[in-house]
């Protein structure tokens, strides 16, 4: 098979995307004075990315399995929630 | 109000929340059951798996009805190193007598049938809903709030799930940290149901699960999986979330390498992805467990971190079911007295004990600990798959018997006798 990438693996997923509430904010200045920003290789999902030293984030396409939230050290940084009841991954096999 | 009352809350329609939500209702207890997917299963996936025994005990003769793929009849399990691997492969034909020991599963077919039972028994499914707190009176749980609607009952249960928000809400488990928890990865890559069978030398709708321990993980503490659905292959990784935290490895990159294994790539070839999911996995059993009951709050399943990961074999599904049941058995007994306070809830242990779930997390309490060792998932498997090699090539180099062969490459590699010797023991005692 030949190799994907996140792109091509998360747009074979269902979502239902929601315009009106982020379910992850970030506070981006206190990730300004995380050094590690160890969010960007865990992300299974690849939704947190480095540009211009500065983390972006966009929780479309996220598979909501908790990762960032457990390996953030520093507090505060994320707020974290699930998505709105319906909204976010619609597993269709899981 | 009163009538607006539930007896109990159960939130996640997960295997433990509608598990306990069934047999209460069953039972005649007034019970909702809320989830937070549009469909119970819509949010859950695992990594293919469920034993039977469990479920067989709430639902005799489930697989006459429940949607399953198909029940496994061979296991296997293989080390890798490198482009090396070497397998052992145990096959037994007695586990697909009914109710067969273990079948591969989809959750979003199989969460949905048994929400479904739950709300033929009586239960009140509502889906689409998001918990975002417990309600909380005199330092009791009195219900949940979703949004700006509060809903009361006697009991909550918080089957939430591995990430379960409510339990920390609840002020039963502080925050997670990353070495209690693991993230898996999965693919579902579709293949015709005859291709399966062939490559996997199975009969027809039967199935194989393989665990993966080595190279597959980059050498982080966790491994790879791999199982065979009717008309797909389920294959992922695990890895710990603390090695994920501290060594800039992508899982899904991993996992497109271990695609690309030589033992992986023929398996899979011409397969089409048809979903990436990830979730996380609890890993540190009885070290990381949440106070399992409070005032008006019980925790069941993931939530309360009933998972066993021996390296070889892995449990959850079977564990989150019998929680459920204990959960339900908890609570009727509590409704009989009306005693939902802790002291009324407190029966909860002793019938995780009677089905065997907290036996069986006390009997591998020790696994996490040996699991966590680097050498299981570098020196060994290397150790391992250049003796195999070696045992079975043929070349200039002059013969040597077995014992010098595995003398030598103890020797060589970094584990040393001592290592070695620490390792057996606690392995043999752990898992």
């Amino acid at each position: 098979m030949k190799r994907m990438d996140l792109q091509q693996l998360l747009a074979g997923n269902k979502f239902l995307v929601d315009d009106e509430e982020h379910h992850i904010k970030l506070h981006k200045e206190i990730c300004a004075g995380c050094q590690a920003k160890p969010c960007v290789y865990a992300c299974p999902a690849g939704l947190y990315v480095l540009k211009n030293g500065e983390i972006s984030f966009d929780d479309a396409g996220c598979l909501e399995c908790g990762t960032c939230r457990v390996i953030c050290s520093h507090s505060g940084a994320i707020d974290w929630k699930y998505p709105r009841g319906t909204f976010g991954v619609i597993y269709r096999y899981g | 109000m009163a009538e607006d009352k539930f007896t109990a809350i159960i939130v996640g329609a997960g295997p433990a929340g509608s598990t306990a939500a069934y047999l209460m209702a069953q039972a005649g207890l007034e019970v909702l059951l809320i989830e937070r997917g549009e469909t119970p299963g819509s949010k859950n996936m695992f990594g293919g798996r469920m034993y039977s025994n469990a479920l067989n005990h709430i639902i005799p003769r489930f697989w006459e009805e429940a949607p399953l793929q198909r029940p496994v009849v061979k296991e296997i399990l293989s080390f890798i190193s490198g482009s090396h691997s070497v397998s052992v492969t145990c096959q037994e034909p007695g586990w697909l007598e009914p109710p067969a020991h273990s079948f591969t599963v989809l959750r979003a077919e199989f969460d949905a049938w048994l929400a479904g039972k739950a709300e033929e028994a009586g239960a009140i499914l509502a889906c689409g809903i998001r918990v975002d707190d417990v309600l909380m009176e005199n330092g009791r749980v009195i219900g949940v709030r979703a949004g700006e609607d509060e809903i009361y009952a006697d009991v909550v249960v918080a089957a939430d799930g591995a990430n379960s928000l409510l339990t920390e809400k609840a002020g039963l488990r502080k925050a997670l940290l990353p070495g209690q928890v693991a993230t898996g990865a999965k693919q579902l890559i579709e293949l015709p149901a005859d291709t399966i069978s062939q490559r996997f030398q199975l009969e027809a709708n039967q199935g194989a699960a393989c665990l993966y321990v080595g190279s597959c993980t980059g050498g982080l503490p966790g491994g790879g999986f791999l199982y065979t659905n009717q008309t797909s292959i389920s294959l992922g990784l695990v890895v710990n979330a603390a090695a994920l935290q501290s060594n800039q490895i992508k899982i899904n990159e991993l996992l497109e390498d271990f695609k690309a294994h030589p033992q992986i790539a023929p398996l899979i070839a011409d397969g089409q992805v048809a979903e990436y999911s990830a979730h996380l996995v609890p890993e540190a059993g009885l070290n990381m467990r949440p106070k399992l009951f409070g005032e008006g709050i019980l925790v069941a399943g993931d939530a309360a971190g009933l998972v066993i990961n021996l390296g070889f074999m892995v449990r959850g599904m079977d564990l989150a079911i019998a929680s459920g049941a204990a959960a339900a058995q908890t609570i009727m007994a509590a409704q009989a007295k009306n005693d939902f306070t802790r002291q009324g809830l407190s029966g909860y242990l002793e019938f995780l004990k009677q089905n065997g779930v907290w036996t069986a997390m006390e009997t591998y309490r020790h696994a996490p600990e040996f699991l966590d060792n680097r050498r299981i998932y570098e020196a060994y498997p290397q150790l391992i798959t250049d003796l195999a090699v070696d045992v079975f090539t043929i070349n200039d180099r002059p013969p040597e018997h077995m014992l010098n062969k595995i003398l030598n490459g103890i020797r060589n590699s970094n584990i040393g006798w001592a290592g070695l010797a620490g390792d057996a023991w606690k392995g043999g005692r752990s898992l």
